[in-house]
């Protein structure tokens, strides 16, 4: 049973490479972004799946604190780049 | 095999399949705002799956052996994915509001109402 889940952090950890290669090539800084938000997103999905591969529930909260602070910090640099700092 | 693994499987082919889409569109696609389509909608609906079989797995064996601190693993998993549904949402807004201010326009589109509204 726990393989499986294993598997799929593994399967997120191959996604979040393509995703920074996204992040390496883009033309344009809103195109990093997006690729840098894409990688937060596996980063807390695969944390969750990590909590229950090492029967830890405390990198669960890890996870809901990680997402809340990118949300943040994407907020903060979409007003960089609108111009509104 | 029992049916509650099978629909823990279920759960997490699903988010994974899902979230590969989102990252092959975020790769493929040709625009900023094509792109942002591909990966905020896939990878929130994959993200929110893969908790979901964290979530199923956890009232399991809570409701199978009685131990407290799996039905807490459990509302964890679903405040996450609670959490990562609105604020991806909102940061996607955001970061496509900025992009068009600062100049990038979609590149095949026809009509661009945003442009029309000089906001």
């Amino acid at each position: 049973m726990i393989d499986v889940w294993i598997l799929a952090v593994l399967c997120l950890t191959v996604l979040m490479a393509f995703a920074v290669v996204r992040l390496v090539l883009g033309p344009t800084a809103p195109d990093r972004v997006i690729a840098l938000d894409t990688v937060n997103t596996l980063v807390i999905a695969s944390m969750i799946l990590l909590g229950v591969v090492f029967q830890e529930i405390i990198i669960v909260d890890v996870a809901i604190v990680y997402g809340l602070l990118s949300f943040v910090s994407t907020l903060y640099i979409a007003k960089y780049i609108g111009g509104e700092l | 095999m029992t049916v509650v693994e099978i629909l823990i499987y279920t759960c997490l082919v699903i988010g994974v399949v899902f979230n590969s889409l989102g990252v092959l569109g975020l790769l493929r696609f040709p625009d900023l705002y094509t792109r942002m389509h591909a990966t905020t909608k896939a990878t929130t609906f994959g993200s929110i799956f893969t908790s979901l079989a964290v979530v199923v797995y956890g009232l399991s064996i809570f409701f199978s052996q009685n131990a407290s601190q799996y039905l807490n693993l459990a509302i964890h998993a679903f405040l996450a994915a609670a959490f990562l549904a609105f604020t991806n949402a909102v940061s996607a807004h955001a970061i496509a509001r900025a992009a068009h201010k600062s100049g990038i326009k979609p590149m095949l589109a026809v009509v661009d109402r945003l442009e029309e509204a000089k906001l």
